[in-house]
This record gives structure tokens, C-alpha cells and sequence, in this order.
């Protein structure tokens, strides 16, 4: 296998950055990042966010003012899309965008939009190389989470208050952690299995009022008894919760769901089914943790295949803002440019969250637009000449017709504009 | 409303547009006595074959040099536009033909800059720069510093989306760059297309949405000008800058650039879009400027020329030699003017290119000093080294 050093930023990272040394070993280099990842933008707690949501309830503000919630969630976006721009281990922030992706929270949701921030900080940052059950308890656990997907709320019809205030079930967040978080309906579980896991879901809510601020479980509506999920019975209360999640996150379909998932982000869109396997055993083997599968990717060598993915419109604006290296009072607000190509940060359409095949991003229109953004782009006074751009960002990965086509341009940013547009650089 | 109120306002919107740290509040609210003259550079980045668009056709070597570039002579169907006898204008720039023949309109034969290179990027630097090596800031900018005593009104303004290198420097400078703008030539998405053509997934997707934004094959060919919203785009920018160079207290340099001028293949087809697209953009300029032409000079330059021979694919390549255009109400037209060096085989630069006989800085200097009054010192700060180019005579019409 020949490793070309410059695919380890470009395939596992976020695009060669301008000024970094090209590794002399790029596995290691990669391993090295799982082991000591910068640390993450600080930013405002869980307790913070829900404050700032009461509040700017029982505050009215002028039209177009924005609220507390608003400006939370904004300053949170810009510091996560500037790690992005800026880290220098950037294996394991992809690794953070990949987990948050499996784990969607959106906006359009808007009681999520300030809980965005938090929630990567507190539940899914501190797990990428940890175990999956953690990280999945903690996801299920977070307010952004149990209010994204409606399960706050969630009565049980026998709880005492579901008896007194005929108010019920709530299946979203059960249904949704089966189908996209843990087994996927390759797991063959029944309707009667996402009822009776909304059942033991339900008490798991969010706190507004009382410190401390943040999840609570609320026995009074919660659905008593013992309930049975694909087999297995979970007692009533909190703790079958936390049985039923670890049963899920240990389950083989589990397994094999995300390793297929995480194949198909550092391999190829079609996953190849001996990766999938040797992935799935290390989940197996090492009872779920995300680190030893994240190493076992860069053991790949279906993953050192250079540019068998097509970025999608955050990775291909990571990777410009990168190889660029403008500084940060150069960088224009990332959201408003990522918005413009059709992926707004925390803005997924639907809870299975961004898709990860290029058959989902290369449109007519959206290919459109990226030139288009490639050529605005590109009239950065600021930026360097294309071919040192192309050398910083592809190296011998730029191809021998594109490299032509820049020598010949007719401007600076004609040449800039066809380097970022390239079949290459739109790949990773 | 008001034609006043209605380019304060669009002044105001300019203002508004990412340059308001750079143009202050004191550009806004200012009431300083405005001059009466308007200076206007148009950049032709990719390099204008001076020969195609200002053909020497009365000269006896031309035909053989390049028999498939040239147009039927004036006179004929689709003929040269002729200027007086031994030049013709491309048969697409009717509008300069009718500058021309009002005295409005002066073209500069055999011109270059003063250095020899030919890479589009080195020499565009030079060019802007002024200077025999790239600067960080550009003549226009340092020229605007060298009217200090001449209180000028309202900050100069580049009209696209980014800043040219040409107005970057210490002067204050605002740009506008309306959204149909950020938006690149058709030219630009063939080339992109044909990189993309072999990529399974891009490359049907590239030439998918190309045909849903209404291109047709031989418009991304170049054999066909490009849809009317594309081909007036340049004009439409170009009349916003005339409206707001109008103003009472607008800006009153602008800087303004077109592409698609590297014409390595198909010339005789591809030129014609880009030269009707400069064509109506300075007419539209014209019109936007309203009665503020007659103080009006505008300076058309490239970065240099390109062969004389056509090359193997009906094109040609990067050269030395051009023409630049002066036009403007104020400018002292209706001539070429040219130290013609002759096409034959002895008289081309390194057998290849129009020999220069014109120095570039000495056409923008020349301007600077009879239309802007810049005096000695200052064309030496907006063009440093420049001592041989002295400024070029009898460009600008006596008052």
C-alpha cells in the first residue's frame, strides 16, 4: 500500500491546512490526534441555555431583535466553525462532526438552537474515542436531544399524571434511537418494540424551572411496570432506561450499523462489506468503543484510496478556509456561506441528518453552486496564488489536466476559481 | 422620487456593502466641493489581441500572419469599421465606432508596459502595481493620494466583487458588487465542465445544471455570445457606475473589470462576446454619466497581447504588444494613434509578437496629469522608476 501523505488530512482530516508539515508517518500521525485532541471552544452550559430560553419567553423583544437563545447559539456556531478551520488535530474534530451527524440535533427545532453548542461540548465530544454506550446514554440524556425529538413531554398513559391529564406517548425519540442511532430496522424490531421503548423513555425530561437546570427524570410520568423491547424486559423507573440504551448500544446490529456508517464516511460511499467487517468486529471485540474503531479506519487500506469522496459543502468549505490560511479577522461568517450551499450548520432537514453518499450532494444546482462560490471565493484579494494554493491543498493529487488548466487561466482568479471547482479539490 | 435622492440612496447602499470601516461616516455625510472630473480604468484580464479588436489592416504582412482571424475588409458585409484608412475596428464594437467618429475615442496602438513577461498573473501585477515589481498597492489608488489639494468628492469605488490590486493602497476605496456579478463567464464553466467531464457523479451533474441555467453548447463553446442577462451583465454594472460617478457627491475614479479575453482557441468566434460586452458597457457608462461625460476620461487596458501568427487551433498566444483605449468626453479623440512597428519578419518582437512603441505607464500618465492634474512628483509616486515613460500628449481635450 502506498500512502500519500497529503490524503491523511484530506480523507480523516478537514483539509490540508496552509503552513502544516506534511507527516513524515500520516497513520501515526492520525493515531496521534485520537490520543491528544485539542481542546474543544469553551462555551455557555446546558443550565446557560435553558436560562437564556425562559428568559427571552418572558421578555418580549423588539421584531428583529434577537434573542438570548439567539446570540448563544450563534457565538457557539462561529467558535465550533472555527476550531474547524483552525485545529490542528483535525482527525479527531471530524470525527466530532461525524458523531454529531449520527446523533442530529437541528435547529428547526428551535428550542434546540442554543442547547447546539452544549450539546456537542457535553455529549459528544468527550465519547468519539470513547465507548458508544456512553456517548449514547449521554445523547439520550440531553436536553437538546429530548426536546429535538419530542420526548420531554412524552407521558406514560398509566403515569399518574398521564391518568390525570390524558396526555400520552411520544414515540419520536424511541423511534428515531432504534432506527438511526442504534440497531436500524436491519434489527427486524416491530412497532409494538418502538411503543413499548417510548414506554420506557418516557419520564426522561427536561428541567426549566428549579436548579439544577438540565435533564431530569419525572417518575410522575413516567409509564410503570416492566416493559419488554426486542426480547428483553427492562425494569420500571430511570434505570430501565439505562438498561434498555446499554442492551441497544451492545446490540450486533448495532455493531454493524455503525461500522457501516463509518465506512462509508472514510472509505466509499458504497461501503466494501471486509471493511465493514473488520470495523465491526473491533466494535465487537472491544464492546463499543469508537476509539479502537477510529483506528482501525486508518488501518484501512481501502481508506488510503485517494478521493473517493465527495465533500459535502461544509468539508469543502473547511478545506478552502484551510489551505487558504486567512486569518481570522479575514474569515467571513462560515453559517451564512454554508447556508448558501444547502448545509447550515445544525440545520439537517430531517433527524437522519446530512447525508454521506455524493449521489445526495452532486445536483445539477448544487454543483452550480459551488463553482459559483468557488469563483466568489475566489476574488479574495487576501488569498495565495493557485498554484501554491494547489500545492498546499492537493499536492500530487492535483491532476495533471487541472494543473494545466490553472497555468493557462486568463486571471488570478480565474485560475483560483478552477482549482476549487476542480473534480480534486471537490473530493476527498 | 428624485434622480438626486435616488443615487444618494444607492450611494448610501454602497456605503453599506462591507466598505463602510474603509469609507468612514465623513465620506457619507461629506459636502466637500466636488470636481468636476471622472476617471474610469477598465481592466481586460486574459490579455487582448490588440490586433483583433484595432486591425492594422492596411498593413501589406497582416493577411499572411493570420488569414483566418481577420474580418472582410470595411466597407464589405460584417466588414471592419474603419479609422481612417489603414486601422478597423472589430466589426462588434459599433459603439466605440460611434465614440470615435464624434471625437470621443482614441485608441493606442503597439502598447505595453515596461516589463517583458508573459504570464497573465505577473503581468496584471505589474500593470496595476505601476511599478516594475508587484506592490501592495496599486497607480490608481497612490494617484488618487497624489490629488491631495484638489479636494476630491466621495471615495473612488471598484465595481465588482473583490478589490482590484490597481485601487488597493492607503486611499480610501469602497467597492460595489451587485449578486448577478459573483457569478463567472461562460467561458469559465465550459473549461470547468470539460475537467469535470470523466468524474462519474460532477460531471453529468455539471452539464445538467449548466443546461438548466439556459446555456447552450456552443455558448460554453464560445461560438455563440451568451444569453442576453449574461451579455449585458458588464453593461448593467457598468451604467450603476455611471449613475453613481454622475452624483453630485459621488465617488468620482472607478475601476471596473471584464474577462474572457485568452483566446488560445476558436478567436475569431470567442472574441466577439467579450468585445460587444465592452462595447455596450462603455456606452453604458456613457449613458449612466449623463451630462458629466464631457468631464469624463476612461482608460481600457490588458496586461499585454497576444501572437501575431494564429496559432494550431484558430487562436492565439501570449505576446507583448496591445492596444489600450482612451475614451470619454473629455478625451481628445477621433485618431489612432500609433508609432506602428510593421508586421514583417524583422520588425515582430522575438519573431512572435507586435513590437511595442508605447509605453503603458506613459498613457495612464498622461491622463493622470492633463485630466486628474497630477503634477511631476506625484505620476512619479503613482508610477515609481517611471522617468522614460514621460506622460503621453494631447490625450485630453483643451478646456
Amino acid at each position: 500500500m502506498t500512502f500519500i501523505p497529503v490524503h491523511a488530512p484530506i480523507r480523516f482530516g478537514l483539509g490540508r491546512s496552509a503552513g502544516e508539515a506534511l507527516p513524515a508517518d500520516p497513520a501515526a500521525w492520525l493515531l496521534g490526534q485520537l490520543a491528544r485532541p485539542e481542546p474543544a471552544p469553551p462555551g455557555g452550559s446546558v443550565a446557560d441555555a435553558i436560562a437564556a430560553l425562559v428568559q427571552d419567553r418572558a421578555e418580549p423583544r423588539q421584531p428583529g431583535e434577537p434573542g438570548r437563545a439567539r446570540l448563544m447559539f450563534q457565538a457557539e456556531q462561529r467558535a465550533l466553525l472555527d476550531h474547524a478551520v483552525t485545529t490542528g488535530t483535525p482527525f479527531h474534530e471530524r470525527l466530532v462532526w461525524f458523531w454529531a451527524n449520527h446523533f442530529t440535533v437541528s435547529i428547526r427545532r428551535g428550542e434546540v438552537a442554543p442547547l447546539s453548542g452544549p450539546y456537542i461540548r457535553d455529549a459528544i465530544r468527550p465519547h468519539v474515542t470513547g465507548r458508544f454506550g456512553d456517548m449514547l446514554l449521554a445523547v439520550m440524556r440531553h436536553p437538546a436531544m429530548l426536546l429535538y425529538l419530542d420526548n420531554a413531554g412524552s407521558t406514560g398513559p398509566n403515569s399518574r399524571f398521564g391518568q390525570r391529564a390524558r396526555r400520552g406517548l411520544n414515540e419520536n425519540l424511541a423511534r428515531e434511537c432504534l432506527e438511526l442511532h442504534t440497531v436500524s430496522p436491519a434489527a427486524g424490531y416491530t412497532q409494538a418494540d418502538v411503543t413499548e421503548f417510548a414506554r420506557v423513555l418516557t419520564g426522561w425530561s427536561v428541567e426549566r424551572q428549579q436548579e439544577p437546570l438540565g435533564f431530569r427524570f419525572r417518575p410522575g410520568i413516567h409509564e410503570p411496570g416492566e416493559k419488554t423491547v426486542m426480547g428483553r424486559r427492562f425494569p420500571e423507573g430511570e434505570a430501565g432506561g439505562a438498561e434498555a440504551l446499554a442492551f441497544l448500544a451492545a446490540h450486533p446490529a448495532t455493531h454493524r450499523h455503525l461500522a457501516t456508517q463509518l465506512v462509508q464516511h472514510f472509505v466509499a460511499d458504497t461501503p466494501p462489506r471486509d471493511a465493514v467487517r473488520r470495523i465491526e468486529g473491533v466494535l465487537r471485540d472491544t464492546g463499543g468503543h469508537l476509539g479502537a474503531a477510529a483506528q482501525e479506519l486508518v488501518r484501512l487500506p481501502a481508506a488510503w484510496q485517494p478521493l473517493t469522496k465527495l465533500r459535502s459543502p461544509r468539508d469543502l468549505v473547511f478545506a478552502a478556509f484551510r489551505a487558504a490560511g486567512l486569518p481570522a479577522e479575514r474569515r467571513p461568517d462560515l453559517s451564512g456561506l454554508l447556508a448558501g450551499l444547502g448545509q447550515a450548520p445544525f440545520n439537517a432537514p430531517a433527524p437522519n441528518g446530512w447525508p454521506d453518499t455524493a449521489a445526495d450532494w452532486a445536483g445539477p444546482e448544487a454543483m452550480m453552486r459551488r463553482i459559483d462560490w468557488a469563483y466568489g471565493f475566489a476574488g479574495r484579494p487576501e488569498l495565495p496564488e493557485a498554484p501554491a494554493l494547489a500545492e498546499t491543498a492537493l499536492g500530487p493529487l492535483l491532476t495533471e489536466q487541472t494543473g494545466t488548466e490553472i497555468r493557462r487561466a486568463g486571471s488570478r482568479r480565474e485560475a483560483l476559481t478552477l482549482l476549487l471547482a476542480s473534480p480534486e479539490f471537490q473530493r476527498r | 422620487m428624485h434622480k438626486d435622492q435616488t443615487l444618494l440612496t444607492r450611494r448610501g447602499a454602497l456605503l453599506g456593502l462591507g466598505a463602510a470601516v474603509a469609507l468612514g461616516r465623513a465620506s457619507l455625510a461629506m459636502a466637500a466641493a466636488p470636481t468636476d472630473r471622472r476617471f474610469v480604468v477598465v481592466i481586460l484580464r486574459g490579455a487582448l489581441d490588440g490586433m483583433a479588436a484595432v486591425v492594422p489592416y492596411g498593413d501589406a504582412a497582416l493577411a499572411q500572419l493570420r488569414p483566418e482571424l481577420l474580418p472582410p475588409a470595411p466597407g464589405q458585409d460584417g466588414g471592419l469599421l474603419d479609422l481612417g484608412g489603414f486601422y478597423g475596428l472589430h466589426p462588434a464594437l459599433t459603439g466605440l465606432h460611434g465614440l470615435y467618429k464624434a471625437g470621443q475615442m482614441l485608441p493606442v496602438h503597439a502598447v505595453a508596459g515596461p516589463a517583458r513577461t508573459r504570464s497573465h498573473f505577473e503581468a496584471q501585477d505589474l500593470m496595476e502595481s505601476g511599478a516594475d515589481q508587484r506592490l501592495s498597492s496599486g497607480w490608481l489608488n497612490r494617484a488618487v493620494l497624489g490629488m491631495a489639494g484638489r479636494p476630491t468628492s466621495g471615495a473612488p469605488i471598484s465595481i465588482g466583487v473583490a478589490l482590484p490590486l490597481l485601487l488597493r493602497g492607503p486611499a480610501l476605496v469602497g467597492s460595489y458588487a451587485p449578486q448577478s456579478f459573483s457569478q463567472p463567464q461562460p467561458d469559465l464553466y465550459a473549461r470547468l465542465a470539460a475537467l469535470h467531464r470523466a468524474d462519474p457523479v460532477t460531471g453529468p451533474a455539471i452539464r445538467q445544471g449548466l443546461a438548466e441555467r439556459g446555456f447552450t453548447t456552443a455558448q460554453l463553446a464560445g461560438t455563440e455570445p451568451p444569453s442576453p442577462q449574461d451579455r449585458y451583465a458588464f453593461a448593467t454594472l457598468a451604467g450603476t457606475a455611471g449613475r453613481l460617478l454622475a452624483a453630485p457627491d459621488g465617488p468620482r475614479i472607478a475601476a471596473m473589470e471584464l474577462g474572457g479575453w485568452d483566446t488560445h482557441a476558436a478567436q475569431a468566434a470567442r472574441l466577439a462576446g467579450p468585445l460587444h460586452q465592452l462595447d455596450a458597457g462603455l456606452l453604458a457608462l456613457r449613458d449612466g454619466l449623463g451630462e458629466a461625460w464631457a468631464q469624463t476620461a476612461i482608460l481600457v487596458m490588458t496586461e499585454f497581447g497576444r501572437t501575431v501568427r494564429a496559432n494550431g487551433t484558430g487562436g492565439t498566444d501570449h505576446g507583448t504588444g496591445t492596444v489600450a483605449f482612451v475614451a470619454g468626453g473629455a478625451v481628445a479623440g477621433g485618431r489612432v494613434l500609433a508609432d506602428w512597428p510593421g508586421l514583417a519578419p524583422a520588425q515582430l518582437l522575438d519573431g512572435r509578437d507586435l513590437r511595442p512603441t508605447a509605453d503603458l505607464r506613459a498613457v495612464a500618465k498622461g491622463l493622470l496629469a492633463a485630466h486628474l492634474g497630477l503634477n511631476a512628483p506625484a505620476l512619479l509616486r503613482a508610477f515609481p522608476g517611471s522617468e522614460a515613460a514621460a506622460p503621453m500628449g494631447r490625450l485630453i481635450r483643451a478646456a
